[in-house]
């Protein structure tokens, strides 16, 4: 069987140095791909699903915020590093980069929340998603103005060497990438289910006019909520900046896909987001090759998985229909 | 007795359509307030008008002598609309028509939503044995989600989680909506116990006149929007007009 030439996630990455392959290690590998664009996938679907819980709306500046998020985190590691080449300078000032990027985002998504979204909160349910697109356009091609539309790629902090487990190709990033976004997402776990405040974003999802009565500042749940899911956007943005290179649409495809993920898993159901991300990742990653599906193509894969989630279970796949006890 | 809550001449609109055409009312610290009336009086808009939900048109609120609810844009001195959040913290707690529970989280974290203003883990879990002691039903479903419960818990789940905060008024809404006669006597039987060992205000809104009148010290008739007639309710359960329209006798 011969592989397909964009098997690998990047271009850097060989497949398997020529060793014999077999059918089970060439999906093995399939699924690692997908598994790791699928954390990515994941990150970024929790915004749009935690925003969506809340607000009952979909935020189509998310996929911009991400690419922010990713033109910061970029400059900030090259601010950092300078003309260093120390290997433990790299990791660090990435982790710093991934820091500053996050909480910028989080100010950021705030912002767009405070100015673009809360004033029409009340008003016709059209009118914040078409304030949503419109700041979108803003963000877009604000970056283009201010970057340039030239895409610029993102280095890897570390020697990018490809380790070979049972004829599997791994890279450095990869594993990078799915530790930085279980980590991520345990964290949001935890945080929603133990601390008061996300016992209190979770309240507001489920009943908002109760949750007042219980003395919970809903606007402040929702600034947290923005705040939230677009940190998660930017280490989404940049983990995929390592693949995708960094531009100022780079949010447009990357965006939609996420919101496709978080439907398929249920919107508005975090565990559902992370799942979802997780399954059309490798759904992608396994497809293309299965149905020999060109690459130009491969994005076919994700709408068509929605059309059929739609048909088949509206909900998503951990959504709940059930109707409230009276 | 000294006042807790003071409804001046209060007017509340949906759209053109005005719901309450200035009512006032006071509810006296200590005691059980009732305020009977027919499906869609206005029974609920007054108390969402209390915690700040629907906003006034005309009138003032004030609990404990400050003023907590006006019209918004008033210009009167203090005239500032409290947000509903900013109502609870002052120590007014509603249990909602239709009991509103967290359908999807467990008894227990119901309850830690109803603490949400209370900041010492430890009092939390003081109030958490408390409300399980006294409503012994919920101690052996704190780890359930709220949606298997039964109504008649529901609603106990509902008042428990108002009464985590310790309140000074306690404004319940229907509470016996839609349960059997018994359950519905049990909750009433409770709501007493919470204001006579506790010191609770309860100020509660109900159809079921019977109940509501012989729970409860003083009671208002409400209809389309207006007070028509108050009285203790004592006095009340023996008054012609409401025993025609209010007891079927």
């Amino acid at each position: 069987m011969t592989l397909p030439a964009d098997l690998c996630l990047n271009e850097f990455n060989p497949y398997n140095g020529g060793t014999p392959v077999n059918t089970f290690t060439v999906y093995m590998q399939y699924i690692i791909n997908g598994l790791t664009l699928g954390s990515i996938y994941a990150l970024i679907a929790l915004g749009y699903t935690m925003v969506y819980g809340i607000l009952k709306f979909i935020n189509f500046a998310h996929g911009d915020v991400l690419m922010v998020g990713a033109y910061i985190g970029l400059l900030t590691y090259q601010a950092l590093l300078g003309d260093s080449t120390s290997a433990s300078w790299m990791m660090l000032a990435f982790l710093i980069a991934l820091v500053v990027s996050a909480l910028l985002c989080a100010l950021l998504g705030m912002f767009i929340e405070r100015v673009a979204y809360k004033p029409l909160r009340n008003a016709n349910r059209l009118a914040p998603l078409l304030s949503a697109i419109g700041v979108s356009f803003i963000l877009s091609n604000g970056a283009a103005w201010v970057f340039g539309t030239q895409s610029r790629r993102f280095p890897y902090p570390f020697a990018n060497n490809p380790i070979s487990i049972l004829g599997v190709t791994i890279t450095p990033h990869q594993i990078l990438i799915v530790i930085v976004a279980v980590v991520m997402m345990v964290a949001l776990t935890f945080f929603v289910n133990r601390t008061r405040m996300g016992k209190a974003m979770r309240a507001t999802s489920l009943d908002q006019g109760t949750s007042e009565l219980m003395g919970i500042n809903v606007n402040r749940v929702i600034s947290l909520t923005f705040a939230i899911g677009s940190a998660l956007a930017a280490v989404g943005g940049i983990l995929a900046s390592f693949d995708f290179r960094v531009y100022p649409s780079m949010g447009t495809m990357t965006g939609l896909k996420a919101f496709v993920a978080a439907v398929i898993g249920g919107i508005g159901n975090i565990s559902g987001a992370m799942l979802g991300g997780v399954l059309l990742g490798i759904l992608e990653s396994v497809g293309a090759p299965l149905l020999h599906i060109p690459n130009a193509m491969k994005d076919t894969i994700a709408f068509a998985v929605l059309i059929i989630i739609l048909l088949v279970k509206p909900d998503g796949i951990l959504g709940k229909n059930e109707k409230e006890k009276v | 007795m000294a006042q807790m809550l003071k409804i001046d001449d209060i007017a509340v609109s949906y759209g053109n359509i005005e719901a309450l055409h200035g009512i006032s009312m006071e509810v006296e610290a200590g005691g059980i307030v009732s305020l009977i009336g027919a499906n869609g009086a206005g029974k609920s808009t007054l108390l969402k008008a209390i915690v700040g939900q629907v906003p006034l048109t005309r009138g003032s609120i004030t609990f404990e002598g400050s003023p907590i609810c006006v019209p918004r844009h008033s210009k009167k001195e203090g005239g500032k609309a409290l947000p509903t959040h900013d109502i609870a913290k002052l120590g007014i707690a509603l249990v909602p028509e239709g009991r509103h529970v967290f359908a999807d989280m467990t008894v227990e974290e119901n309850l830690d939503m109803g603490a949400f203003l209370v900041k010492d883990p430890a009092v939390i879990e003081r109030k958490k044995e408390e409300m399980y002691d006294f409503f012994p039903i919920l101690g052996a479903r704190r780890k359930q989600k709220t949606r298997s419960l039964s109504g008649g818990e529901q609603q106990m789940m509902a008042i428990a989680r108002a009464l985590m905060s310790s309140p000074k008024l306690l404004l319940l809404d229907e509470p016996g909506l839609g349960l059997a006669p018994l359950i519905v006597q049990d909750i009433f039987h409770k709501i007493r116990l919470i204001n006579e060992e506790d010191g609770v205000t309860v100020f509660l809104v109900e159809q079921n006149a019977r109940m509501a009148l012989r729970n409860s010290t003083v009671g208002y008739v409400m209809e389309t929007g207006n007070i028509v007639l108050s009285d203790a309710s004592e006095a009340l359960l023996v008054n012609e007009r409401v025993k025609k329209a209010y007891l079927g006798e």
